[in-house]
């Protein structure tokens, strides 16, 4: 049985309202769409009263239905007598109506027009800018303090935080670096024997892996895979408000949080990037010798004439500038964070982003400079 | 499967042990919820009231026991009959629990729209009705992170209460409350139960709230890790037989 609704006008100014049946929310129901139009046509009433002897059960239903038409009373300055409704509802109307409507600020659902909105998002990103030089800033104070041993923080959180980005990346780094390895050989070697000049798969895997693309490869992994973390971490510590708590606490977040994780990007980055160069050379002598017929002392003997010290500190700095870049990033938009979940997501996302924008940034700026000096 | 139980009683804990691994947080928990009870989970810190609350409301399954819901048991159910029983809880957790993409009416609106067939204008005026009745009309769009906790804790409430439940939990509904928003919390629980027939169960040891609402509880101990008493709180406090649940109810001034 649904809710049945009858609408009775017996005095010139009294509106009745009749309510019978069963007014679950699940039920079928009138809506208040009738008394509005009453109340529209009719603007002599100035009361509404109610009858529910008939109500045989109700819910959120009938208080819905009762909210709009007390709502629609105030809007029409029509006065209520409740005395007809069923004690329970007129008890929770009372509730829903004892605090009245927060008054919205504007702030919320309004929409920009195109240009304003492009407009603020250019502003929002020029306000940015100050912000992470604020936070460089802060890095910086942070790194001389270490120097000058002042520096507070736990070295137990930096071991345990290298660990995870050195020891616990290696499965990962392993892999990647396996595979550039093995592309790169590949490529090259099918060019390469065109002019029967497969020896030289050893100069161009060598030289490849330890001067780009071991860097490159290592800080697009610890991008994701540690700026991510950092970025999170930090991010639901600033929506636990455990960074407030450092701070009350007389403790300097950047240095107990953010000192030991770029010291251990920095610390790490440069043995993840050997280890990924000697990775990606032992893919390269796969391919040759399993492919193209080269023996691997051959392999080895071009290797070793190929490579030179200086390769291989362009790309140990390489690594630790993107180590660098990585953990700034990370924790840059961890301490960024808002205060949700949402927030936290967005830090992630934006923290990997940003890591990759820098590395792209730095490793064009690094080859130019590298060309320029003849290194 | 149905057990042969009194028609009145809603919730029924039989030999209830709860247990992380092999820690044993509370054993052999025995009681009964009646249908329209305002019914208090309470005890000392750290003695396991949440996860009592977890056991109830279907996120964790007990160690040994059953917990009957209106004679059914809820973990030798089939998914579907759990599903079914889960449909008729409202849960307000501790810290709110809102979900922080949506703005409050989409939080609020969700359940609506999951689980009855209302159009979505009707689905947008029940919403504003939940948010008026925990007071936060007006307070629609905006969300969760852009208000306060004792505002976030109400919006959940409205959430818990979307669906008009048969059963409301509630964890530490008044932490963070001033006292005219905790007592018009009381209130509206109060009322829930009067108009609608809602049975609650609320974890807490807001004195005040225990007193003023409080008909039936269960006393938690840590040391003894069992429930020591059970029955009207304001009985207890000054009948009960045990000088520590006495404490409890007196703060300390016995």
């Amino acid at each position: 049985m649904s809710g049945q609704l009858n609408l009775q006008f017996p005095g010139p100014d009294n509106l009745h309202v009749v309510i019978a049946g069963s007014w679950l929310l699940t039920d079928s129901h009138p809506s208040a769409g009738d008394i509005a139009q009453q109340l529209q046509s009719r603007s002599d009433i100035r009361r509404i009263s109610f009858d529910s002897t008939d109500l045989t059960q109700w819910d959120s239903g009938l208080l819905t239905f009762l909210a709009r038409v007390y709502q629609l009373a105030g809007k029409h300055n029509i006065d209520i007598d409740p005395g007809g409704l069923p004690d329970g509802a007129r008890r929770m109307i009372n509730l829903a109506m004892a605090v009245p409507p927060h008054e919205d600020t504007g702030k919320h659902g309004e929409k920009l027009p195109l240009i304003e909105h492009i407009g603020e998002k250019a502003l929002a990103m020029w306000r940015a800018a100050p912000e992470m030089l604020h936070f460089l800033g802060e890095v910086t104070l942070s790194f001389g303090r270490l120097f000058r041993g002042t520096a507070q923080f736990r070295r137990s959180d930096l071991m345990l935080i290298i660990e995870d980005v050195g020891p616990h990346a290696l499965p990962i780094v392993s892999l990647i670096s396996f595979l550039i390895g093995l592309i790169v050989a590949y490529m090259g070697a099918v060019q390469l024997a065109q002019f029967g000049a497969q020896i030289y798969i050893a100069n161009l895997v060598s030289l490849g892996m330890t001067r780009e693309m071991g860097a490159l490869m290592t800080g697009i992994i610890m991008a994701g895979r540690t700026g991510a973390a950092y970025a999170a971490q930090l991010g639901t510590m600033q929506v636990n408000e455990e960074i407030d708590a450092f701070r009350t606490m007389g403790f300097n977040p950047i240095d107990f949080l953010v000192l030991p994780r770029m010291l251990a990007l920095v610390l790490v980055m440069p043995l993840l990037v050997l280890y990924a160069g000697i990775v990606g050379i032992t893919a390269g002598m796969f391919v040759a010798v399993t492919i193209f017929d080269i023996s691997t002392f051959e392999y080895y003997q071009q290797t070793v004439r190929s490579m030179a010290w200086t390769h291989i500190w362009v790309g140990v700095i390489k690594g630790t500038v993107y180590g660098m870049l990585i953990a700034f990033a990370g924790c840059l938009r961890g301490m960024q964070c808002g205060r949700s979940a949402q927030a936290v997501g967005e830090a992630t996302t934006s923290a990997v982003v940003t890591s990759i924008l820098f590395i792209v940034i730095a490793a064009s700026l690094l080859t130019i400079l590298f060309q320029q000096l003849g290194i | 499967m149905l057990q042969n139980t009194n028609p009145d009683d809603h919730i029924v804990a039989q030999d209830l042990t709860l247990a992380y691994g092999d820690f044993i947080i509370q054993h052999d928990l025995n009681f009964t919820v009646r249908r329209g009870d305002i019914f208090i989970v309470m005890g000392g810190s750290g003695c396991g009231k949440s996860t009592l609350l977890r056991h109830m409301i279907g996120l964790k399954a007990p160690a040994s026991g059953r917990v009957l819901f209106a004679g059914v048991s809820y973990w030798e159910s089939s998914p579907a009959e759990q599903q079914r029983i889960k449909r008729g809880f409202g849960t307000s957790f501790q810290s709110g629990a809102l979900w922080s993409s949506l703005t409050l009416a989409e939080n609020v609106a969700l359940p609506l729209g999951e689980y009855t067939d209302l159009a979505p204008a009707d689905i947008t005026e029940v919403v504003s009705l939940k948010l008026a009745l925990v007071g936060l009309a007006g307070f629609e769009d905006f969300y969760p992170s852009e208000i306060s906790g004792g505002m976030q804790k109400r919006a959940a409430l409205a959430r818990a209460i979307a669906l008009d439940p048969e059963i409301l939990f509630f964890d530490e509904p008044s932490a963070g409350l001033d006292p005219i928003s905790s007592r018009r919390l009381d209130d509206l629980i109060l009322e829930l139960r009067d108009s609608l027939g809602t049975t609650i169960v609320m974890v807490t040891h807001e004195l005040a709230s225990i007193f003023a609402i409080g008909n039936n509880s269960v006393f938690l101990d840590t040391e003894t890790r069992t429930m020591i008493a059970s029955g009207d709180p304001k009985m207890l406090r000054d009948e009960s037989t045990d000088p520590g649940v006495r404490r409890f109810l007196n703060r300390g001034e016995i």
